[in-house]
Formats: C-alpha cells, sequence, structure tokens
C-alpha cells in the first residue's frame, strides 16, 4: 500500500510538498506516544469497514470503483473479495441513481455507506441527500429513518483543479437533519465512521485525501472492535492557556504545527478538533475561549457562510464577555481553486497564516487595517 | 403514414431480436446493426422522399458496408480513395501532433512538471482528429477531462497547452485551468470538465445559441455546429438522456460523440451498462444512432461529414458511438492492473496513426520520407512547446483574486452601463471595495 501511495505521490510530486507539512508534526506526535501501535488513516477506515460489516449484514457498501478496483483510493481494499459483489455493489457513473438507491434503501431497512469519489461528485446528487435523506424523519413524523452514510474524501488534494477542491462542510452542516463529520487521526476516522454506520440518521462523512496515507499511532482501546467515538465532541488535542485555535481535518495538522512555532514564541495554544461539525460542539468550543479569552478559527473553505462564521458567532453569543480580541477567521481564498502550483498554495490557509493570526490575536504583531 | 408506422414497429422489434442474439461473453468487437430510425420517418412526406431519406440513412451507418461496397462496385482501373494527399496528411500531422503531445505529457508527468489529474488520449486519436477536422472556426467543441488532444485539433497552439498543463500564466487559461478544464473564447473549445456528463448540456446549450441565432436573432448563416465528446461511462449518467430528449425534440445542430474505449477507471462498460450498444440509445430518443469503428480515422471522418452536414442542414442531433481504446491507463496516476493485457495488444495492433500510414503509403498518396517529414516536425513543435512552457513565468500574486467575476470588483453595473466600481462617487460613502 505504501508503495501505491508512493508511486501516486512520487509520479507527480504533487504532494510531497504538503505531505513534508504534516510529517513533522506526526514524528512530533512519535516522540509523545507511548509505544503503541500506528495504523494510517486508509487502514482505519478500512478496518472500521470491515468490523462494521462483519458485525451487521444490512451494512452495504456502494460506490463508483468501490469493488473489482479496491476503492478509487483503496478505502475499500478486500472488502470485495471478503463481502461479495451483493455488499460492496460497483455503479455506474451515475451519482443520482445511486445515492437516490441508497437512500430508498435505507427507508426500508438497510444500512447503506455510499461512496462518493470526491464530494465534488456528490453535487451530482445532492438533491437526494438534502431531499431525500435530511428531510425525510421530519417530513414523516418519525416514521421512516434513514441510517445511511455518505462518505468520500473532501477538500483540495493538490493541483487537482477547481471542480476537485472545494470543501463542503459549510454546505452539509447548514442543513438541520443531517449530522456531518469531519476525522483527522486514524483513532478519528475508525471512531467516527463505526458510529456513523450504528447512527439511524444520515451522517455526511468527509474524509481528506491527503491524510489518507498519515500514520497516527492508536492504542489498543482504539483497536477494539467496538469502539466508537460520541457524535457531536469536539477534541482537545493539544492543551494551551493564550489562544484557542479550532480546526478540522486536515486543518488540525496544520494548528498543531503553527501551535509548535507559537510555543517557540511563548504563546500557548490549545487546538480543538472539531471532529463533528455538525453537531457542533459549542459546549467545549465555548469552554475553551473562557479560558484563553482568545479564537481563531481554521478551515480549507471559503470564509463566507463557512463553519469558521458559525463557531465566530456562536462565541459571541455564550461568551462575549469573555474575549479580549477580536475573534480571527482563516480560510480559503475566495475564489475557485486555481490550477497553478504557487497559486494554489496561497489559495489555501498554511501554518504561516495561521501563526500570524494567532499572534494578532494575542496582540503580539501590528493588528490588520479594517478594509481588505 | 403506414411507413412511418411500419418504421415504429421495425424500431420495436429490433432491440428485442438483437437482445436474444446477444451473448455477453462475445467481445464488442460485433459487427453493429443496421440504423433503426429517425423523426425523419415519422413526418407525413411522400413515399419517395422517404425512400431516398432510407438510402441516406443507411448510408451514414454502414460506413464500412459502404466503403467496403465502394471499393467493390468501382472498376478496377480508377481506384476510388476516401481522400486525397492533401487531406491525408492534414489528418496524419493532427494525429501525430496528439500522439507526441500526450507522450510528451507523460514525460513531463513523470518529471514533475505537471501534477494533479492528467488523463491522455493515446490511441484515441482517430476520433478527434476525424471530427474536428470537419469543423469549421465558429463550431464548438466540448469535452471532458480527457481533452488536450480536442484542443489541440480544433486549433488551439500547442504551446498554450503545454504551458497551462506547467501552470504558467501564459497557458491557454493563465494557469488556472490545469489538464481537465481546457477553454478557448477563439477555437470555441467550450471546456473541459471534470465531472463526466456535465459537458452534455453545456454542449446542448451550445446548439441552442446556435439554433436561437438563426431563428431569433435572424441571423440567417449562423450554421454552427457543436460536437460534445464523452466516454462510455458518462452514456449511464441521466444528464445524457436529458440531452438527447431536448436536442431531438429541438433539433438542435448538436452531434454527441460517444468514445466507448470500454473503460471507466476500472469499471468495464460491460459491467456498467444493461445494453452495452449506446448507439441504440440515439432511436429511442429519435434521432440516428450510429456505430463506427473509432480505431480507423477515414470511417470515423465519413460518419462525421455526414453528420455534420445533417446538422447544418438543420436536420437535428446524431448520437455517434466510436468504438476505440485508450492505451494508457485512465489518468497518469491510474495502476491500470483490471484490463487484460491480451486486449491491450490486440488494441495496439490496430493503431489508428498506423492504420492511416499504411492506407496511405499502399495507395500512393505518399512517401514515406513525407510523413517521416511531418513526424519531425511536429516533434520540434512539442519540443518547442515544452520550453515556451518553462521558460513562462509562474502566475504573480495578483492573479489570484482575478477572474472570479467579469466584473472587475463584484459590485455590478450601474445604471449607467459602467461598472459601478469604476465610478469614483461609488465608495464614499461607507462601503469598502
Amino acid at each position: 500500500m505504501w508503495g501505491i501511495i508512493r508511486q501516486k505521490v512520487g509520479a507527480g510530486g504533487i504532494s510531497a510538498p504538503s505531505m513534508q507539512r504534516i510529517r513533522p508534526a506526526v514524528s512530533a506526535w512519535r516522540s509523545y506516544s507511548s509505544s503503541g501501535k500506528e495504523m494510517t488513516v486508509r487502514d482505519a477506515l478500512n478496518s472500521a469497514l470491515d468490523e462494521e460489516m462483519s458485525a451487521d449484514p444490512k451494512v452495504y457498501v456502494m460506490g463508483e470503483e468501490v469493488g473489482e478496483y479496491q476503492g478509487a483510493y483503496k478505502i475499500t481494499k478486500g472488502l470485495l473479495d471478503k463481502f461479495g459483489p451483493e455488499r460492496v455493489v460497483d455503479t455506474p457513473i451515475t451519482e443520482a441513481g445511486f445515492a437516490g438507491i441508497g437512500v430508498g434503501s435505507a427507508y426500508y431497512g438497510l444500512r447503506p455507506v455510499i461512496e462518493f469519489m470526491t464530494f465534488n461528485f456528490s453535487m451530482q446528487a445532492i438533491d437526494h441527500i438534502i431531499n431525500s435523506a435530511a428531510k425525510s424523519n421530519y417530513m414523516s413524523a418519525g416514521q421512516i429513518n434513514v441510517p445511511i452514510v455518505f462518505r468520500g474524501p473532501n477538500g483540495a488534494a493538490a493541483g487537482v483543479g477547481a471542480q476537485h477542491s472545494q470543501c463542503f462542510a459549510a454546505w452539509y452542516a447548514s442543513l438541520p437533519g443531517l449530522k456531518v463529520l469531519a476525522p483527522y487521526s486514524s483513532e478519528d476516522a475508525r471512531g467516527l465512521l463505526k458510529a456513523a454506520i450504528r447512527d439511524p440518521d444520515p451522517v455526511v462523512f468527509l474524509e481528506n485525501e491527503l491524510l489518507y496515507g498519515e500514520s497516527f499511532p492508536v492504542s489498543a482501546e482504539v483497536l477494539d472492535s467496538s469502539f466508537c467515538l460520541p457524535i457531536g465532541k469536539a477534541k482537545i488535542e493539544r492543551e494551551g492557556k493564550d489562544v484557542t485555535i479550532t480546526a478540522f481535518s486536515k486543518m488540525v495538522g496544520y494548528a498543531l504545527k503553527a501551535a509548535e512555532m507559537l510555543a517557540k514564541e511563548g504563546i500557548s495554544a490549545e487546538v480543538i478538533n472539531l471532529r463533528s461539525i455538525r453537531p457542533l460542539d459549542r459546549a467545549t468550543i465555548n469552554a475553551s475561549v473562557r479560558k484563553t479569552n482568545r479564537l481563531v478559527t481554521v478551515e480549507e473553505g471559503y470564509a463566507q457562510h463557512g463553519v469558521g462564521a458559525e463557531i465566530c458567532t456562536s462565541v459571541i453569543e455564550d461568551s462575549f464577555g469573555y474575549l479580549d480580541a477580536p475573534v480571527e477567521r482563516i480560510s480559503g481564498a475566495d475564489v475557485p481553486t486555481p490550477y497553478a502550483a504557487n497559486l494554489e498554495r496561497m489559495a489555501f490557509p498554511q501554518v504561516e497564516d495561521i501563526v500570524r493570526a494567532a499572534q494578532r490575536a494575542c496582540f503580539r504583531s501590528v493588528p490588520m487595517a479594517a478594509a481588505a | 403514414m403506414s411507413s412511418a408506422f411500419s418504421a415504429i414497429n421495425t424500431v420495436q422489434r429490433l432491440p428485442h431480436a438483437s437482445v436474444s442474439q446477444e451473448n455477453p461473453s462475445v467481445s464488442p468487437l460485433r459487427s453493429f446493426l443496421p440504423f433503426l430510425g429517425s423523426t425523419h420517418k415519422l413526418r407525413p412526406k411522400s413515399l419517395h422522399k422517404n425512400g431516398a431519406s432510407i438510402r441516406r440513412q443507411s448510408s451514414i451507418v454502414a460506413v464500412s458496408d459502404v466503403v467496403k461496397e465502394k471499393k467493390t462496385k468501382s472498376s478496377s482501373c480508377l481506384p476510388n480513395l476516401l481522400i486525397t494527399k492533401q487531406e491525408g496528411l492534414v489528418l496524419y500531422e493532427d494525429m501525430i501532433l496528439g500522439r507526441a503531445f500526450e507522450d510528451m505529457c507523460a514525460q513531463m508527468y513523470y518529471r514533475g512538471k505537471m501534477f494533479g489529474f492528467v488523463h491522455l488520449y493515446n490511441g484515441q486519436e482517430a476520433v478527434s482528429t476525424g471530427f474536428i477536422k470537419q469543423l469549421k472556426k465558429e463550431d464548438c467543441v466540448v469535452s471532458t477531462y480527457r481533452d488536450h488532444v480536442h484542443a489541440l485539433s480544433k486549433g488551439v497552439p500547442a504551446r498554450a497547452v503545454m504551458s497551462e498543463l506547467f501552470g504558467k500564466t501564459t497557458g491557454c487559461c493563465r494557469g488556472q485551468g490545469g489538464s481537465m478544464h481546457m477553454f478557448s473564447g477563439e477555437h470555441n473549445v467550450l471546456g473541459g470538465f471534470a465531472f463526466i456528463g456535465e459537458g452534455i448540456p453545456v454542449a446542448t446549450g451550445a446548439a441552442f445559441t446556435s439554433k436561437y441565432k438563426r431563428e431569433v436573432l435572424k441571423e440567417a448563416d449562423c450554421d454552427h455546429v457543436t460536437i460534445a465528446f464523452f466516454g462510455d461511462g458518462t452514456a449511464n449518467n441521466g444528464q445524457f438522456f436529458e440531452c438527447l430528449n431536448m436536442a431531438a425534440l429541438w433539433k438542435l445542430p448538436i452531434i454527441f460523440v460517444v468514445e466507448n474505449n470500454l473503460w471507466a477507471i476500472g469499471m468495464s462498460h460491460l459491467r456498467a451498462t444493461s445494453d452495452p450498444q449506446i448507439y441504440k440509445k440515439g432511436p429511442a430518443f429519435g434521432m440516428p444512432g450510429v456505430h463506427v469503428d473509432g480505431m480507423d480515422v477515414l470511417k470515423v471522418r465519413e460518419v462525421a461529414q455526414e453528420a455534420v452536414a445533417r446538422a447544418r442542414r438543420g436536420d437535428g442531433p446524431t448520437l455517434v458511438e466510436c468504438e476505440t481504446y485508450r492505451f494508457r491507463g485512465h489518468s497518469l496516476a491510474d495502476p491500470d492492473e483490471l484490463r487484460d493485457p491480451a486486449e491491450k495488444a490486440h488494441y495496439a495492433t490496430r493503431d489508428p496513426i498506423t492504420a492511416l500510414k499504411k492506407y496511405m503509403i499502399q495507395n500512393n498518396l505518399v512517401e514515406e520520407v513525407e510523413l517521416k517529414a511531418i513526424e519531425k516536425k511536429i516533434d520540434e513543435v512539442v519540443e518547442e512547446a515544452v520550453e515556451f512552457a518553462e521558460a513562462s513565468p509562474v502566475p504573480v500574486r495578483s492573479q489570484l483574486l482575478e477572474n472570479v467575476f467579469a466584473d472587475p470588483k463584484g459590485f455590478g453595473i450601474a445604471p449607467d452601463g459602467r461598472y459601478r466600481c469604476e465610478d469614483p462617487k461609488f465608495t464614499e460613502g461607507t462601503a469598502h471595495v
């Protein structure tokens, strides 16, 4: 499997720069963890699917290339051989069709896991995610629930252009009736996917292509087949007392790196891994801001109507008196993702942007002028 | 009208007959069925006209049969060739350009000059050349992510495409689009779409514009044709069927070209499609459905000529299924493990470039040296394109925020017709630009 990743990375040198950025965070982890096993996010997702499918025969996987191709990103590797083509279903290229089929089968009692090759393609199926899945429990007054999981990579990869790089967290999280999860580490991936499959409601599970190959330490508890994480609870990845940085998915890694750099300057940052975008863990975020008095939100998606906008508003509504500085939002640039490598780097938050924002919040540097 | 009804009956009976004979294990390299019908027959026309149209329609479909017929019927002293020397050289040069360019893309990708998703067109050149060389500059081409060669055939300079792939500011989209999003306003290449199926409604819209210009805006000589290129996997997508319906309903000047290379990443066409004969879906919507050997540029060209002429006349859309093959994997990141090496070897023997070369030399249209000269010239063009792309600058920082809106700052047009942001009074208030 590493061979495949190396072939993909080496072939284009596409994700090499960002991989180098993330890797130091992982090695920092290594020095802190006890002598536990390590697991890639890909293996974590694969093992979670494997165990849930073994435990409950109503769970099945459907999507493009999930079977014979072993998964477009190899997440469903080996599942076809183990469970057969009736439970690992290769579909034609019809997102609207197979998402609808998934929802219909969930109405009638099965537990589908629908894979989108990237969440950009979910836009061809968004009518079913929103109108057939999310709203059904409400419209039927509880008679029909939809225990479906829509999963796939979300957000930017490297050099894949405007139509393959959008982050859909804010779009899906704005709708009542959907649960939206965004794992970062292998522990998150395993626990949240298991929780999502067992959940009786529609769940949008946003993974990240560049995190698939990342290794994280996992304890024995995480490897247990009944391991599950609660939906709606954020995790404090790193404790601190000067500024709260919230992030999800790949940006958690960047935030941790930024926290390391800030620690050298004497700023102790608390990094919150949101894990769950809807329901948002407002309690944890507010408790943290009441402790540190400063907030920086980080996300890959666009600023307007983004996840950060919601978090900032929540903090202003609930903990206004505790804030010592204006809330800071870091998000992707307000442009469709450009292809050119240098422009793409500028279009997404980098570690330095997070460091600068935290410094601004701590008044260590000149605050930005009011006009953009 | 009785002839029209019998035509309908024929349409209904034939699919059933073909299904009973169909053996799913037979490879798709089988002889196609005769053309099944079109709205032509439903119009109350005289029998004679119907007869003529039937003959013409059957000549669309049974191209390789007609070609064989022509060859056997013609007298032996005068060879009845399909192309002149000039036409042959144009076709050859275009296909060599496509092949050399894609091979260079692979090299550059493995050297790290290109990144992201790159989908190469090796093996399918006959389809692009055969169709696009029948178009004028004002005609439109819409494609998918496998669009480098479509752009090149349409006339976008190789250096512009190569710079775009390198992500340089001199690329055809200033480095902002990338491999999958080749656009050219000048050459009417309307993309370049990453989502398969997305380009088909866009192409149908371009055809709608052409008809609108002629009928509503009264530009009497507007006979622009649009070609939508897409693959076998796309033929299962809902948008495809919606557009077949509307194009036939409104008789739009569009040609739907299915580049059936049998594979959608790792999904075989036969595993994904209930009835793998895509051309049969045309008559279901009221347009001719044609199957052609997409590895033979001369056959593709004949079909293309007829389809383009049909569209220009105002007779409506055509669905053409080209049986072709891609020699490389789906993209440069695809390990290509699922395709049978025997299948790849078989199609390698049907390389369209070799086939055209053989045809032209055997029929004494050209000497081998002339073809070699073309190959050398194209090599130089591609090398020059790479040098140009290497030497071009990367986009400047300020380019990041440009082109989001056509309106420079996104504030819209003022009542006097100028952009609001150009009015100095507009920012006098509390609004910040």
